[in-house]
C-alpha cells in the first residue's frame, strides 16, 4: 500500500474531521449559552427564549466567549472529536475488559455473536450456492428466491427471531447469530453462485476435452475461479452480520454489546456511551472488513488473480 | 402425522419443480416463474400444515392464516404504517440522499484528487452500521418521520456517491480523446458521454439504495418513533407477542422493497437498454 | 496542381517520460503533406505512427521542433475543425443510434438542426450506409461500424483526414472493400488524407506517398512518392510496380529493424 496513494483519501477524511470539528459551534451554541448563563456570563440577548430566534452560528458569533465552551458540555448535541476520542479511550483502554463499563467488553459481545453468525450463514451460503449451481432444480426453485431477498428488509425480522427463539428458552448470543447468519447468507449465495458460473465457455470445453468429471471440475476450475467473487460477498456479509447483531440488541433491552450501549446512552446517559459505542462498532466494522481485504489480497496474490480487487 | 403431511406436501412440489426444470419448456419465461412461485407456496402450505397441526404456539409462529387474516384485519393501520415509514421516512430520505450524492459527485468529477479521496472514503463509510446514528438524528429532529429520513439519506449517500463517482470514471481515454478532436470542452463532454456512460453505474448504486432505504426507515423507527410507522409497530407487536401483526408488517414491507427495487430495474432497462447487461 | 504544404513538420521531436524511464518517440523528425495527398505512415511497433498523428491533431504536445496545419499551430487547427479523426476502434456511443453518433460532431460544433440532418444523409450515402441511420451501433457489424465512424469524421466538411489503424480490426475480404471505398471517396472528396497502418499493401494500394518509420527512436527512414494512378482498381495490387514499391518499403522497414 503506497503512502502515496493514501493522501488523497486522507484529505477527505481531514475535511471531514475539520468540518465536525468546527460544526460543534453552532451545534451546541445554545445549550451553552444556557450554560454559561447558569455560570454567571452575561449572554446577549439575556432572555433564553429570546436566544431561540437566533442561529446557532450567530449565537456562538455575537458572544465570542461561549466558542471554547462548546467543546466541553457534558450533555452537546454534537460532541467534539477530542470528546468522543476521550471517552472512546477511556471505556477502551481505562476499563478492565471484563467490566461492565468497558467498551472492549460490549464490543466482543457483539462482535462474538456477529461472527459466529457470520460463519454460520457463510459455509451454508456456499454449500447453497454449490448446490445451486450442480442442481438445476435448486437452482430454478431457490435462486430466485436468493436474489428476491435482497430486495427485501429482511433486517425487520430481527426483533421477531429474538422473540420467537427466546420463546423456546434460546437467548443470549445465539439469536443475535442467527440474525447475522440470515444477513450474511443471501448475499454469499448469490455472489457464490456468481462466481461459481463465472468461467467462460471456452474454460470448460477445454475441461471436457480433458474428460473431466464434475468434481474436478469444480475444485480445479470453478471454486478458484469464484474466489474474488465469494470475497465480494464476504465483505458485504460481514458488515450486514454486524448491523444484524447489533440491532438484535434492541428489542428485548440487552444489557450488553453496541446495541445496548447505544439505547443506554440514548435513554440514561451519559450521553457519551452513545457516541463511543456507535464509532466502537464503526471501528470494528472498518476492522473487520479491513481482515477480509487483506486476506483477499494475500489469497488473490498467491492465485495471480491479484488484479480483480 | 403432522411431519409425514408435510414431508409429502414437500416430495410433491419439489417432484413437479424437478419435471418443470428439467422438462422441455425449462426456459420459457412462465415456467421459469412458476417455479419458485411452487416452491414458494409449497413453504407455505408446509408451515401451515405443521403450525395448526403441531399446535404451535402464536407466539412462536403464526400459521399463514392468521397472519392472513390479520392483514385484511389491520389494513387500515398497515397503510397509515406504510405511508409513514415509506413514503414519508424512506422516500423522502432517498431522494435528499441521492440529489446530495449526485451534487458532490459532480464537484469531485472536476478534480482528480478528489475522485482519489471520494471512493475509498466513501466505500469505507458505505460499509459503517450507519442505521446507530438514528438515536443521534431524534435527538437533532425529533422523533417523527425527519430524522427517520435523515437516517434513511445519510445511508443512501455513500453507495450511490461511490458507484456515481466510478461511473463517471469509467470512460475510455479513446472517447475522451475524440471529443477534444471536436474541441468540446468540459460540460458538452460531461452531458454528452460521460453522464450516459455513468448511467449503470448510477442505477447499480441506486437499486442498492432501494433496499437500504427501507431497511433504514424501518430499523431507525427500532430506536424510537413516534406512534406510527412499520418499525414502530413490529418492536411494539413484538412487545405484546403478536406476531402475528409483525408478518403482517414484514409482508407489507417485503411488497415495497421489491416494488421500489423493481421500479428502480425498469427504469434502467429503459434508459440504458444499449448496455449489453440489457440486450 | 501545384504543391501547397497542409501540413508542415520541422525538426518534430517528443519524449515521453514513464514509469519504466524516457521513451524518445520522435526524433528531428521533418516532413511536407500536401494538400489532397493520400500519405500513408507504416513502421512496427513503437516507431512513432500514431504520435504523430497526434501532433498533427494536437492530442500530444512536442517537446521540441515545430508542426504547422494549413499555417496555424495544431490547436488553433482543432479549434478551427480543420481536420476529422479516426480511432482504431469505432467508439460509437450504444446508446445513440448510427444517425445520432454522425450528428455528435455536429451538435457539439453548433450546426443547426436542419444543416445537421442534411449532412448526415449525405455522409451516410458517401460511405454506403443510406438506411441505417436508426440503428444502432451494436446492431451492425465490425466494417460497418467503422464506416460509421469515418462518415462521423467527415460530417463536418473538416479538409483532412487523420485515420490510425481504422480497419486494422477487420477481416481481409472486408478491409479490401473498405479500402476500394476509401479510395473513391477520397477522389469524390479532394480531400488531405494521413493514414496509418501495420499493413505493406494496403499503405502502397491507397496512398500517394508512403513515409516508413522506425522505433527507438522514431524516427522517418524513407519517403516514397508513389508512381501509381490515382484511380487503382484492387488488382493493381499484382502488378510489377505494385511490387517493386512494397519492395522498397519492406527494405526501408528492414534496415529500421537492424538497430535491434
Amino acid at each position: 500500500m503506497n503512502l502515496r496513494g493514501i493522501i488523497p483519501a486522507l484529505t477527505v477524511v481531514g475535511f471531514i474531521l475539520a468540518f465536525w470539528t468546527l460544526a460543534v459551534i453552532p451545534m451546541n451554541a445554545h445549550l451553552t449559552a444556557d450554560q454559561a448563563q447558569r455560570d454567571g456570563l452575561v449572554m446577549s440577548p439575556e432572555e433564553p427564549r429570546d436566544r431561540q430566534a437566533y442561529l446557532g452560528l450567530v449565537l456562538a458569533l455575537k458572544n465570542p466567549a461561549i466558542i471554547p465552551l462548546t467543546y466541553s458540555l457534558d450533555r452537546p448535541r454534537l460532541p467534539s472529536p477530542h470528546q468522543v476520542a476521550a471517552e472512546m479511550f477511556e471505556t477502551i483502554f481505562m476499563k478492565s475488559p471484563t467490566s461492565r463499563r468497558s467498551l472492549v467488553y460490549h464490543g466482543w459481545v457483539t462482535l462474538s455473536a456477529t461472527l459466529l453468525g457470520f460463519m454460520i450463514g457463510t459455509t451454508l451460503g456456499i454449500i447453497l450456492a454449490v448446490g445451486i449451481v450442480y442442481n438445476r432444480t435448486m437452482d430454478k426453485s431457490v435462486m430466485p428466491w436468493a436474489i428476491t431477498s435482497q430486495t427485501i428488509p429482511i433486517l425487520a425480522l430481527a426483533p421477531m427471531i429474538i422473540v420467537m427463539l427466546g420463546a423456546i428458552g434460546i437467548q443470549g448470543l445465539l439469536p443475535k447469530s442467527v440474525i447475522s447468519a440470515y444477513l450474511s447468507f443471501f448475499p454469499v449465495v448469490v455472489g457464490m453462485v456468481k462466481g461459481l458460473r463465472s468461467p467462460d465457455g471456452m474454460q470448460l470445453d477445454l475441461l471436457r476435452t480433458y474428460n473431466a468429471n464434475a468434481n474436478q471440475g469444480f475444485w480445479k476450475l470453478r471454486l478458484p475461479a469464484s474466489m474474488p467473487y465469494l470475497f465480494a460477498s464476504l465483505k458485504i456479509g460481514i458488515s450486514a452480520a454486524l448491523v444484524g447483531a447489533i440491532v438484535g440488541e434492541l428489542p428485548t433491552g440487552a444489557r450488553a454489546g453496541f446495541g445496548a450501549r447505544i439505547l443506554v446512552g440514548d435513554q440514561y446517559g451519559p450521553l457519551m456511551i452513545l457516541w463511543a459505542a456507535l464509532f466502537g462498532a464503526a471501528v470494528t466494522a472498518a476492522a473487520l472488513v479491513g481482515i477480509i481485504t487483506l486476506i483477499e489480497r494475500r489469497t488473490l496474490r498467491r492465485m495471480g488473480m491479484a488484479g480483480t480487487s | 402425522m403432522a411431519y409425514l403431511i408435510a414431508l409429502s406436501i414437500w416430495a410433491a412440489g419439489w417432484f413437479i419443480n424437478a419435471r418443470l426444470a428439467h422438462g422441455p419448456q425449462s426456459d420459457t419465461r412462465l415456467v421459469s416463474l412458476l417455479i419458485p412461485v411452487i416452491f414458494g407456496v409449497t413453504i407455505i402450505a408446509m408451515w401451515q400444515v405443521l403450525v395448526t397441526m403441531l399446535d404451535v404456539s402464536p407466539i412462536i409462529l403464526p400459521a399463514p392464516s392468521d397472519i392472513a387474516a390479520r392483514f385484511v384485519a389491520s389494513t387500515q393501520t398497515l397503510w397509515v404504517d406504510f405511508k409513514q415509514t415509506v413514503i414519508m421516512g424512506a422516500m423522502t430520505g432517498y431522494i435528499i440522499g441521492m440529489v446530495a450524492a449526485f451534487a458532490i459527485a459532480l464537484l469531485a468529477d472536476r478534480s482528480e484528487f478528489l475522485t482519489k479521496g471520494i471512493l475509498p472514503v466513501g466505500s469505507f463509510m458505505a460499509a459503517l452500521p450507519i442505521v446507530g446514528t438514528a438515536p443521534i438524528f431524534v435527538k437533532w429532529l425529533g422523533s417523527d418521520w425527519e430524522s427517520k429520513s435523515a437516517v434513511v439519506a445519510v445511508m443512501v449517500f455513500f453507495p450511490i456517491l461511490v458507484n456515481t463517482v466510478a461511473g463517471l470514471k469509467d470512460t475510455s481515454g479513446m472517447q475522451r480523446d475524440l471529443m477534444r478532436t471536436y474541441g468540446a470542452g468540459y460540460w458538452p463532454t460531461l452531458f454528452k458521454l460521460r453522464l450516459p456512460a455513468a448511467l449503470p453505474f448510477i442505477f447499480n448504486g441506486l437499486k442498492i439504495a432501494t433496499t437500504l432505504a427501507l431497511i433504514g426507515a424501518i430499523v431507525a423507527e427500532f430506536f424510537g418513533s413516534p406512534t406510527v410507522g412499520m418499525g414502530f409497530r413490529i418492536s411494539t407487536s413484538v412487545g405484546q407477542l403478536a406476531l402475528d401483526m409483525v408478518w403482517a408488517e414484514i409482508v407489507v414491507a417485503a411488497l415495497a422493497g421489491s416494488a421500489f427495487y423493481g421500479l428502480m430495474a425498469f427504469i434502467e432497462k429503459r434508459v440504458t437498454f444499449w448496455h449489453p447487461s440489457q440486450r | 496542381m501545384t504543391p501547397c504544404p497542409t501540413i508542415t513538420a520541422r525538426n518534430l521531436d517528443l519524449t515521453f517520460e514513464t514509469n519504466d524511464g524516457p521513451v524518445h518517440a520522435l526524433k528531428d523528425v521533418a516532413l511536407d503533406i500536401n494538400k489532397g495527398d493520400f500519405v500513408s505512415f507504416i513502421g512496427p511497433s513503437g516507431c512513432g505512427k500514431t504520435t504523430f498523428l497526434r501532433c498533427i491533431a494536437g492530442l500530444e504536445t512536442p517537446t521540441a521542433g515545430e508542426i504547422s496545419v494549413n499555417g496555424m499551430s495544431p490547436e488553433d487547427a482543432r479549434r478551427a475543425r480543420a481536420y476529422g479523426y479516426v480511432f482504431q476502434a469505432a467508439g460509437l456511443y450504444p446508446w445513440r443510434t448510427i444517425g445520432g453518433n454522425i450528428r455528435l460532431p455536429l451538435e457539439i460544433m453548433g450546426f443547426s438542426k436542419i444543416e445537421q440532418q442534411q449532412r448526415v444523409d449525405r455522409v451516410m450515402e458517401l460511405v454506403d450506409l443510406k438506411g441505417f441511420s436508426k440503428k444502432f451501433p451494436w446492431q451492425l457489424s465490425g466494417g460497418m461500424q467503422q464506416r460509421a465512424s469515418i462518415a462521423r469524421a467527415l460530417a463536418f466538411d473538416a479538409d483532412i483526414l487523420l485515420m490510425d489503424e481504422p480497419f486494422g480490426a477487420l477481416d481481409e475480404i472486408v478491409r479490401d472493400h473498405l479500402n476500394e471505398q476509401l479510395l473513391k471517396l477520397w477522389a469524390r472528396t479532394e480531400k488531405t488524407i494521413a493514414f496509418v497502418t501495420h499493413s505493406i499493401p494496403e499503405a502502397v494500394y491507397l496512398s500517394t506517398k508512403i513515409v516508413v518509420m522506425s522505433p527507438r527512436p522514431g524516427r522517418i527512414t524513407d519517403v516514397i512518392d508513389s508512381p501509381l494512378p490515382k484511380d487503382r482498381p484492387l488488382d493493381i495490387r499484382d502488378s510489377a510496380e505494385f511490387i517493386e514499391i512494397a519492395h522498397r518499403v519492406r527494405d526501408g522497414l528492414r534496415a529500421g529493424h537492424v538497430d535491434d
